[in-house]
Order: structure tokens, then sequence, then C-alpha cells
């Protein structure tokens, strides 16, 4: 009989007129690494808030053996003191106190007197750091910490607690390759060590690498549990079951129509904001076309955002050089309105952050960037603008009751798309999409590409910035390689394989030239 | 129209449902916006419990008293619900408010220019005090918070220098009749001033007239609207109480100048925010200053004039206040900022911007108002006034925070 760590039994969780979880169950064995996948809103986060006992017991029906016994959490507090350790999506660490200050923030060292050990505190922290193949000083503020940094100290504090079963949510949404792997790595050393893993992601490639077995959920049921060594655990069964319907393909079909050269960008020089002579972009060339969806590929940190971000109103950096060319003609886009009012749009990789207004409605995110189309004389018409928004609603489909719904309130999927309809009701020709589909579930992304098509279809040019090659692959005619701020490549689609590009965005100064 | 579309459309602002019967519109229609009729409703609790306690509380002569005592509030309200929506905070105005007013006295009274001069002198430097905050917060980019505490320093110093610390009386006048004079007698009257009674109807007239336009362009717009009997219950109800507080000033002295002025202001300001692209950029930039940036909002220039606003309606609060006094004193206006940002939030602006409504912050304003001047009439110490007034912003942002919650659980 195999041992299992937990059994989630029957799980049904109910929010007013919602059901979110219904006769859910989750068997994990001891020491596998266990993924969850599903669609965004698919309940997998509320089953873990169950589990971890931020829906505290009776809140809640069905029952939760853990190690044995059955448990009864009242509070987070109460699963941490099993053994249950959660990681967020959004890390919770406070970025102006030490790694080790972090590791044992609320279970602190004590020395004599209820004082804070330091020495203690220092040396168990470069243990832990070193366990985890964090190769920092102890007393290193996480602030000056990449996010993949962090996220290890995030785990190294889990350790701290001798948790049992860890659980993740998306840990490598935030990572770039190098950081992913490194972290997938450590999830087998753990693994190794007799701790237990569930892990929440959207990446099946990762999946595919790492887990044991992998339970799929879809509108709060549980749809099956995949043993991955058997070889019907293959990512289109995977898909199949989160998505419900068969997905042909995923990405839609699209007859290539490319026009004339829309859009010219000549030596584009991009210094760092802050650190004068660093060079964040250097002198970057390409083209655009009418009817064309241009791939730009680069590893974290190769300049993808930065340059979007300069040529868009130079919102990014200092002494910008280079010219800009729209129909052949040089432009001047000094300012965002500039950008705007050449046709240019950005849409950010950050939609929370930089993207939307979350507390105010769908009507008046979608008109942000060209309220001048539904004003007259600096007045709103706002039955125009609820017109305009309700139909940017229907034919996005943006899933929401009404446009006056909170843009807070949508999924990653539907955020998006509101953010989309901002860009496309500026009447802009060029679109930049910067990671278009992060944190967005499969059905939602065949929805996005839909929409890119369209507006290739209607002889706008969209560039397309993205981590995800096989993406870049399914929709794009050409893609750009940028590595360490130097387009290093143009390939054509049909000549374009991962690894082709892969070598061209790992190149380096020396060999570009 | 026919009456199965009539039943079934209504204000969308809950996201919707569908509707069935006549009390699940009125049990939608308070619930879903908790946080505006609560005001309304918290207001009207107030007014009842000390109408209750005091005969007088309600009599024409106090109505006329408290619009009188706390226009200036509510005109620095105004100003101050736009920086607070904006994500700002102004600590200066109580100081600008006792700079121009001392400024205007001192070119009236000190040096005999006509009234008229030293109006628009106060409202100049209310205009170059804003510029002032404005050119700091806007293009150096420190936070309003200093910016304005050095100022409430500065402009506080200014006016004693202005003063010469002594104060300057009496305006008398034309000035002296801008905050204590009437509108009446134009058309006679038995007892009961005609004229006020007239313009409030056309008030009410003209404020039916727009919701019954702006309800047929809805409609045009294929719109969900309130169901009819609501509409017009709600405009019912408005109009009388609307007509009842006018009956109440007829009866004592008729209408006073400064109810013209913060009626018009009112309505101004309330268009602005509601309807203007200006307003729209204000709530974007509270809302989420990046994303309001990078949609091509010129944040600097709407920053700037936002305190030039705030800046021009401190001097109008400090002509009406030292019209009032008849007079300036050095010490005038001290904490009126403190009571201006009390409105705001008492009325639903939130702490970290975004949100917030002129409307809010009247009825945020006049319930500190009504909770002053009640607790004079009842001989309630000062001392114990300023722990229930803390008491009173304290629990309606508590109120917010957990209305709030229970939304966030509910979803």
């Amino acid at each position: 009989m195999t041992d299992n760590i937990l059994e989630m039994r029957s799980i049904t969780k109910t929010f007013p007129g919602v059901k979110a979880l219904q006769d859910v169950s989750l068997t994990v064995r001891r020491g596998e690494i266990h993924a969850i996948c599903g669609e965004n809103g698919a309940g997998k986060s509320t089953l873990m808030k169950v589990l971890s006992g931020v829906y505290p017991h009776g809140t809640y029906d069905g029952e939760i053996h853990f190690d044995g016994a059955e448990v009864q959490f009242g509070s987070i507090n109460d699963s941490e003191a099993r053994g249950i350790v959660i990681i967020h999506q959004e890390l919770a660490l406070v970025p102006f106190l030490s790694a080790a200050e972090n590791i044992f923030l609320g279970n602190e060292r004590r020395g004599a007197g209820g004082l804070i050990d330091w020495n203690r505190t220092n040396a168990e922290a470069a243990e832990l750091m070193a366990r985890v193949g964090l190769n920092e000083k102890p007393v290193t503020p996480v602030s000056q910490l990449g996010v993949g940094k962090q996220q290890l100290i995030e785990i190294a504090k889990a350790l701290s607690k001798e948790v049992k079963l860890l659980i993740l949510d998306e840990p490598t949404a935030a990572l770039n390759d190098n950081d992913s792997e490194h972290l997938l790595e450590l999830l087998r050393q753990l693994k190794a060590q007799g701790i237990t893993s569930i892990m929440i992601s959207h990446k099946l490639n990762e999946i595919a690498e790492i887990a044991d077995r992998t339970t799929i959920i879809r509108d709060g049921r549980t749809i099956e549990t995949l043993d991955m060594s058997q070889p019907e655990a293959t990512q289109d069964r995977m898909i199949r079951s989160m998505v419900g319907r068969d997905l042909e393909h995923r990405y839609p079909e699209r007859t290539p129509n490319v026009g004339e050269e829309l859009l010219r960008v000549e030596g584009w020089t991009v210094h760092h904001p802050t650190q004068p002579g660093r060079v964040v972009v250097d002198n970057a060339s390409f083209t655009v076309n009418a009817g064309e969806v241009v791939g730009i590929a680069g590893l974290m940190g190769a300049g993808r955002t930065e340059l979007a971000m300069s040529l868009f109103g130079r919102s990014y950096g200092r002494n910008i050089t280079g010219q800009v060319f729209k129909h052949g003609q040089e432009i001047q886009v000094h300012t965002v309105s500039d950008a705007i009012d050449h046709g240019i749009a950005y849409a950010t990789e950050d939609r929370k952050r930089y993207g939307l207004n979350l507390i105010e409605d769908i009507r008046k995110n979608i008109t942000a960037a060209s309220l001048g189309k539904v004003s007259r004389r600096g007045w709103v018409n706002s039955n125009e603008e609820m017109k305009v928004a309700e139909e940017y609603r229907g034919n996005l489909n943006i899933k929401a009751p009404t446009v006056m719904a909170l843009a807070g309130k949508l999924s990653g999927g539907n955020q998006q798309k509101v953010v989309l309809s901002k860009w496309i009701f500026t009447d802009a020709d060029v679109l930049i999409l910067d990671e278009p589909t992060r944190g967005i579930d499969v059905g939602a992304k065949y929805e996005i590409y839909t929409i890119i098509n369209r507006m290739v279809a209607a002889g706008k040019a969209v560039v397309v910035i993205s981590s995800e090659l096989p993406e870049l692959l399914g929709i794009c005619d050409r893609v750009y390689t940028l590595a360490f701020g130097r387009i290093t490549g143009v390939l054509p689609v049909a000549d374009a394989t991962q690894e082709r590009l892969m070598e061209l965005m790992t190149m380096e100064k020396e060999t570009a030239r | 129209m026919s009456a199965a579309t009539e039943t079934t459309m209504r204000e969308p602002v809950p996201a919707g449902d569908d509707d069935k019967g006549a009390m699940r519109a009125l049990a939608s229609a308070l619930t879903g916006n908790l946080r505006q009729s609560g005001i309304f409703l918290a207001f009207a609790a107030i007014v009842l419990i000390f109408s209750l306690a005091h005969d007088q509380f309600l009599s024409p002569s106090n109505l006329t008293n408290i619009v009188l005592q706390y226009s200036y509030i509510l005109i620095l309200a105004i100003g101050m619900l736009i920086v607070i929506v904006a994500g700002h905070i102004d600590l200066s105005v109580g100081s600008v408010v006792a700079l121009t007013g001392a400024v205007a006295a001192t070119l009236v009274i000190r040096e005999g220019q006509p009234w008229w001069v030293g109006v628009l002198a106060a409202l100049a430097v209310g205009f170059l005090v804003g510029a002032w905050h404005g050119f700091w917060v806007a293009r150096v980019g420190i936070p309003a918070f200093i910016v304005t505490l050095a100022g409430l320093l500065i402009f506080r110093g200014l006016t004693f220098l202005t003063l010469s610390s002594i104060s300057l009386s009496p305006f008398g006048g034309t000035y002296y009749q801008i905050a204590n004079g009437f509108q009446n007698g134009l058309f006679g009257g038995y007892g009961v001033d005609v004229f006020t009674l007239v313009v409030f109807g056309a008030a009410v007239a003209v404020y039916a007239w727009t919701a019954w336009r702006s309800r047929r362009a809805r409609q045009r717009y294929q719109q969900q609207v309130e169901a009819f009997w609501w509409f017009v219950a709600k405009i019912v109800v408005v109009a009388a109480v609307v007509m009842w507080f006018a009956y109440q000033l007829a009866s004592s002295r008729g209408l006073p100048n400064v109810l013209v002025l913060l009626g018009v202001l009112i309505v101004i300001y309330t268009l602005v925010t509601q309807r203007s692209v200006f307003g729209r950029h204000v709530y974007a930039i509270g809302g989420n200053l990046n994303a309001a940036q990078l949609s091509g909002v010129k944040v600097k220039k709407v920053n700037f004039w936002i305190f030039v606003n705030m800046g021009v309606l401190s001097s109008v609060a400090g002509i009406v206040f030292s019209s009032r006094m008849n007079g300036a004193q050095p010490s005038a206006g001290n904490s009126f900022e403190l009571d201006a940002i009390a409105a705001c939030f008492v009325g639903g602006a939130a702490v970290t911007g975004g949100v917030g409504r002129v409307t809010g912050a009247m009825i945020g304003g006049l319930i500190m108002a009504v909770m002053s001047n009640g607790m004079q009439l009842l001989g309630v110490e000062t001392a114990w006034q300023q722990v229930v007034k803390g008491m009173v912003l304290l629990l309606a942002v508590a109120f917010d925070v957990f209305n709030k919650r229970r939304a966030e659980a509910a979803r």
C-alpha cells in the first residue's frame, strides 16, 4: 500500500452564488512532486487556501487527512505548525531586511533575555541558504537580490520551519530560464531529502520535466490525476483535460498577408536610467510591416522590455539615440502622447502594475488612452463611452457582467483583453505586446492569439515580445533575437526552431559581429 | 417603451443580475452602493437624532447658521477631494485661508481700496500659492505632504508679516455682504421669502430635467436604467427635502450669498470630476500612476493644476471667512485643513487615492458640521465635541474598511 502524506476528500467550498470547489479530492504520496494544473479560476488557489487554513475548518465541506491523521486547521499558523508551508506567487519578503532576517521573520532565533541572537541567526541562515544553493551573504538585504534568489529565500524560510509539505504557487512564473532550471533542480534535491512538494503551474513543459503525478482541476472539480511516467500523460492530454475540449491546435491558423513597411527603427541606443555608461539597448535596428506579426525573443535582461518602452515615448532610459520611421517618414516620439498620436501602442508585461487602473471599471480602462475620442471640448460623453466599451466587451469576449465591473475583479485573461481593447481603441497601427499571455490560462491564450490575428488581418502590425519560444514560433511571421541589448539575428518563422533561436539569444558580443 | 423592458432595466452599478420585483430593486439600490447610500443614511440619522434632542436644531435660523458657519470648510473640501483622489494631501489650506484674507484686509481696510480689488488680489495670491505647491510637487517631485507642510509654516508666517501680527477690522460694505448678505425680498412675501423659494424651485426643476434627459440618453444608447417608479420616487424625495430646506431658509432671512456660491461650486466641480477629461485624468493618476503615465496622461501637468485649483479654492474660502469674521486675524483658519481632510475621508475618499466624490465630501463635511452645531446647541463641552468628532471620523473609515472586506469575502 502506498503511503499518502495528504488526502483531501470531497472538498466543497461555496462562496455566495458560486461553487468554487465541488467534491474535489486530492491524494499526494509521501516524497513525490505533485503538480496541479488547470485554467485560471479553476479552483487551484482556493484548494490550496483550504489546505493551508486560510479558509478555516468549518467554512468548507469535506475532510483533510495529513500525515496519518485528520486535521482541522483554524488558521495558516495551524497548518505551518504541522509542516505545511505555502509559497505564494507574490513573494512575501520585506525588501529592506536582510536575507537572514527574512528567513527567521516571525520565528526569530532568540538568545538570553529574549533578544535576537544574531550570531545564531546568521549562522543558521547561512546553512539554510547553502542548502537551497544560494550563494549570498545572510546580511544582504533581499531588495538587492533578483526575483530568482528571492524565491530561494522563501524556500529557505520554509525549510527553517521544518517543512514536510511544500506548496509552490506558480514558482517559475516570474523567473528566467536559468533560475527556473535551478529551482526545479532544487525541488528534486528536496525530494531526495524526503520533502513532498505540490506545485501549481501553467508551464506544461516544466510539469512534464519534474512532476511525478499531476492532478488536473477544471471548473472546481478534479478531472483526473495522471501518472507522469505513463505514456498517456502527454501535454496534449493535459491541455484537453484542462480546457475540456480538444485543442486541435494551440495556435489559430492564419494566412500571412504581409504588406508594406510600417515601422522602421534604426540605430536605437538606450542607456540605463540611473547607471550612467551602461548601455541597455545597443544600436538596434528592425522593421515591421503591415499585416505582419513580428516576434522579439530574448532572455531576461536582454533588453526586450527596455527596447519597447524606450520606443514608446521614451518611457524608459536616458541618452536615447536613433531614428524611428513610420511609412518611411521619420517621426519624433518624445512622450507617450506622441507615440499614441503616431499610432504606436504598447501593452506592458505587468498589467496589474503598469497596464490597468484596478479600482476603476472596465469602461474607464478601455478609454483611458484615447479619452479624446469619446469627449468634446474636454467633456466626456459617458454614453458614447459606454457604447464603445460594450462593443469591445462583445468583440473581444471580455467575460464580465457589464462594463461597469472593476478591472481588478477580472481574471488575468480578461484583464489582458481590457488592456488590448484600450490600445486597439487608440487606432494604433503598430501594437507592441510585451508578454501578452503571461499568467493566462490556455483557453484565454488562444483567444488572445485570435485577437492578434484579427489585428494583422486588418492591416495593422503587431510586435510580440515573449519568453515562450513555442508561442513565438506559433504566431509570428518573423522573429528577431535580442542578446545583451543587441539584435543578433532575424529569422523567418519557417527557418526558425527553438534551438536556433536559443543559439542567437545567447550569442555574446564578439561573435555577434 | 413596454412594461416588460421597464422592469428588467435598472442601474447597472452593482454587478447586475436579473431583477424581479420592486423590493429587490430597492434592496440592491441600497446595498449595491452601500458606501454612497450609507453616508446619506448616516447623515439623515444624525440630523434626526439632533432634531429630537433639541427643538431649535431644525429651526430656520439654526439651519441658516449651519450654512454660514461651515461654508468655507465645504469649499476647501471640494479642492481637497481632488487633491486626495489624485493621491496627494494639502496641509497648507488653513494658512492660505489666513494669508488671502490678510491680503484682502490689508488692501481694503488699511489701503482703502474697493472691495473687488481685495477679492481679486486674494484670488491672485491663492493662484500663486497653488502654482508654488504645484511646482514642487509636479516638477521637482517632492511628496505633497512635505511641500504643503512647509507651505503651512511659510504661509502662516507670511500672514503674520502681512498683518504685522495684529488683527484688521472691520471690512464693512460690500465685502462684508459676501458672507453675511442674503438674496431676498425681490418678489416680496408674507413672512416667507418668495425669491428663495423660486430659486430653489428652479434648481429642483433643473435637477429633475437633467436627470430625465440623462435617463433618456441612456435608453437611447440601450443601457440599463432604473425602474421608472424608482426614478420618480428618488426625484420626489430629493425635491421634498430640498423644498423643505428652502422653506426653512425663506422663513428666516432668505437665501444666503454663500449658499449660492457653494451651490455653484458644487455643481461645477461635480461636473469636472465626473464628466471632464481633466477629472478622469485625476482619478487615473490616483488609481494607478504608472498605468496613467503609460496611457499618455500628462501627469505633471495634471498634478500642477490640481494644486493651482486647491490654491484658488483656498483663497475663495479665505475671502468668505474674512468676510464672515468682518476682518483678518493672524491666526485665522487654524486647522481648517484637518476639517477639510476629515470631510473627504468621512465622505468615502480613499487614503490611497483614486476613489472619492465631491458629493460624498460635501455630505462628509455636513456630517461634521451638523455634529458640531448640534453638540453646541446641547451645550456639550468643547473637549467632548472633539472626542466625538474624532470618533466619527474613525468609525466612518472603519465602516468603509469593514464593507470592503465583506465584499472581498463575498467574492
